[in-house]
């Protein structure tokens, strides 16, 4: 069992707050994404969860055992940062070798293990090259091989892909994702990069200001964001907001008058301030559907397949909207959006979720 | 490309610099071969069939005293260049690596030894020296040389230091170095060009040092080569031919460790790069 749990952590540098009661549960064999904007602390959290910063409150445990004041190396974790980390004057084989060497294991199964390693992520041609002699992606590979020979319970990746470019990045992160269903590890993994978080997670874990924002299952954030700021950093193009009252009946009036007809959620009352939320990808240019807005086109960006409208309203707030194919419609002409009620998001003033 | 014209005018300043920095070498070497009458004869010739002499050498290795000098200026040089490079390098990892309470402080005080000449506080050091019974002996010298050069080293090693990712220390700590295995394992390697450089600046000037040979081992047959030279030279006859001789082999040792040296230096540009 390698299960991570963690129970009100807290950290601080000075009087600036960086985790703030963070609870977190990792399952065993699981995939958890860490995400949020920069300065979240997610990858403070990473390196506390590694023992490379001190914590000052709060309990962590790995594999049910206490690992609060253990040094990294006893936490049986392995880090794969950011920048590789490889060390630059060892080649290949002994960069994976190094931590082994150290932990006196037997020569015979360091080799078992490097050689084991390097057949899964393909290095065998080139366990006597120096990092400098490499590819970015192969130093990824090579930093990869390093955690694996460890053997840890827990794999901790540090935003892995960012220094790769934007095709390999997406290779890279199919390997990861079968690396990880082949060694059935626990793998706690930070990025800022949605995609990576959505296609890779069993668990993705939104993080703002120090705070875990929501926790789950990456469709359910998708689907059911808890607030404001989880429905507006899931999904890309970003969420649309359009602020708006409850009146009498039910309807939902806007700033600029459009009222729209829903079934709202029981703890809404009359003369509510609320903001609807309602994604890109679920509004259609034309179609038909239980809402629609009108407003002017501003422009359009056309990706192909599909594109995004950038449609103002007449209170002047733009929302964006997907669109397949190559619609006619250009910029400067007035556009219909028309989306349906069971896509839309209702959050009261304090930006939590309402039903 | 450069026009070929400012490329001979470049590369005719050079040489004659080169010319000018190596004559008195050439001049010291040339002469130490011929005998007595021909280098006061003829001190711009080269040494002919009928001048040629080794009577310099004869006297220097004949001296068995010489020899031993030779040992002492290697051991003093050597251990200084060791302890200089083990406690700078150490000192200049703490200063970086670790913050501590006094870290600042202790940094600026250990630049403040880069400014102050060590000389201004000879009569301290020879009393200090005397009271530790360490007057004519290496370790004295040792000692001197390591503290003169400590400042200077720790401040050059720091910052080589700093420019090693913070990322590789944190990654030998996740494979469960201590630190000390993360000093000697990963820092010192990286650093292996930085720890040249301080090697050729501290070891110049310790085996050139004449100052401190006389004050702290002028006896004892523990001087110093350049010390020991010292005896050809009388107030009313000058050996020239043992001088020239002396001074002739001992620049071979120094030779020896530059080249030593050197090519860690310019192994360590190339291989430098860590990402």
């Amino acid at each position: 069992m390698s299960e991570v749990k963690i129970e009100k952590l807290c950290k601080s540098y000075g009087p600036v707050e960086v985790l703030k009661d963070i609870d977190l549960t990792v399952e065993d064999g699981s995939f958890v994404v860490l995400v949020g904007p920069s300065g979240c602390g997610k990858s403070t959290l990473l390196r506390s969860i590694a023992g490379l910063e001190p914590v000052n409150s709060g309990n962590m445990t790995i594999g049910g055992k206490q690992v609060n004041d253990l040094p990294p190396a006893q936490r049986e974790i392995a880090m794969v940062f950011q920048s590789y980390a490889l060390y630059p004057h060892m080649d290949v084989y002994n960069n994976m070798a190094f931590g082994l060497k150290f932990a006196k294991t037997p020569k015979a199964e360091i080799d078992a293990r490097v050689n084991e390693a390097a057949r899964i992520l393909q290095l065998e041609p080139l366990l006597k090259r120096r990092p400098r002699e490499l590819s970015g992606g192969q130093r990824q590979r090579v930093a990869i091989g390093r955690a694996i020979v460890r053997k840890p319970q827990v794999f901790l990746f540090d935003e892995p892909l960012s220094n790769l470019d934007a095709a390999l990045r997406i290779n890279t992160r199919v390997e990861i994702a079968k690396l990880h269903k082949m060694l059935k590890a626990t793998i706690m993994y930070v990025t800022h990069d949605q995609v990576e978080a959505m296609t890779l997670a069993d668990k993705i874990v939104v993080m703002n200001n120090g705070r875990v924002e929501q926790a789950g299952r990456p469709l359910e954030l998708y689907y059911k964001p808890n607030n404001l700021f989880v429905a507006g950093f899931i999904g890309s193009p970003a969420m649309n907001f359009l602020p708006a009252q409850v009146k009498k009946g039910g309807t939902l009036a806007l700033s600029d008058g459009q009222e729209l007809k829903a079934t709202l959620p029981s703890s809404c009352k009359t003369g509510d301030s609320v903001t609807l939320g309602f994604r890109p990808e679920h509004m259609t240019l034309g179609g038909t559907g239980n809402f629609a807005l009108t407003g002017t086109v501003d422009i359009i960006e056309r990706l192909g397949e599909s594109g995004f409208a950038h449609v103002r309203l007449p209170s002047g707030q733009t929302i964006i909207a997907e669109v397949r194919g190559d619609p006619r419609t250009s910029s400067g002409q007035s556009a219909k959006l028309t989306f349906n009620a069971e896509n839309l998001h209702i959050f009261n003033a304090e930006g939590r979720r309402l039903g | 490309m450069r026009k070929p014209a400012s490329a001979i005018a470049v590369h005719g300043i050079l040489i004659l610099y080169t010319a000018l920095a190596l004559f008195p070498i050439i001049l010291v070497i040339m002469n130490s071969f011929k005998a007595r009458k021909a280098i006061f004869g003829a001190p711009l010739a080269l040494p002919t069939p009928s001048t040629f002499s080794l009577i310099g050498y004869d006297k220097v290795f004949g001296d068995s005293s010489i020899v031993s000098y030779y040992l002492n200026s290697i051991t003093a040089t050597g251990g200084t260049i060791f302890f200089t490079l083990l406690f700078g390098a150490m000192a200049a990892w703490a200063l970086t690596e670790y913050k501590f309470r006094w870290n600042t402080l202790l940094t600026l005080f250990l630049a403040v030894g880069i400014m102050v000449p060590i000389r201004l506080g000879s009569v301290a050091i020879i009393q200090l020296i005397v009271e530790l019974n360490l007057i004519n002996t290496l370790t004295a010298l040792i000692l001197v040389y390591t503290a003169q050069n400590l400042p200077l080293s720790i401040f050059i090693l720091s910052e080589f230091i700093a420019q090693i990712p913070k990322d590789l220390r944190e990654a030998g700590r996740c494979d469960g170095l201590s630190e000390y295995s993360i000093f000697f394992y990963i820092v010192l390697p990286l650093i292996r060009p930085a720890m040249a450089t301080v090697a050729v600046f501290t070891m110049i000037p310790v085996w050139n040092d004449l100052w401190f040979p006389l004050l702290l081992a002028p006896t004892g047959g523990k001087q110093t080569i350049t010390l020991g030279i010292q005896q050809f030279l009388g107030q009313y006859i000058t050996d020239w031919n043992a001088v020239l001789s002396a001074l002739s082999t001992a620049i071979i040792p120094v030779l020896i460790l530059y080249v030593v040296f050197s090519r860690q230096l310019i192994r360590g540009l190339t291989s430098g790069a860590v990402k």
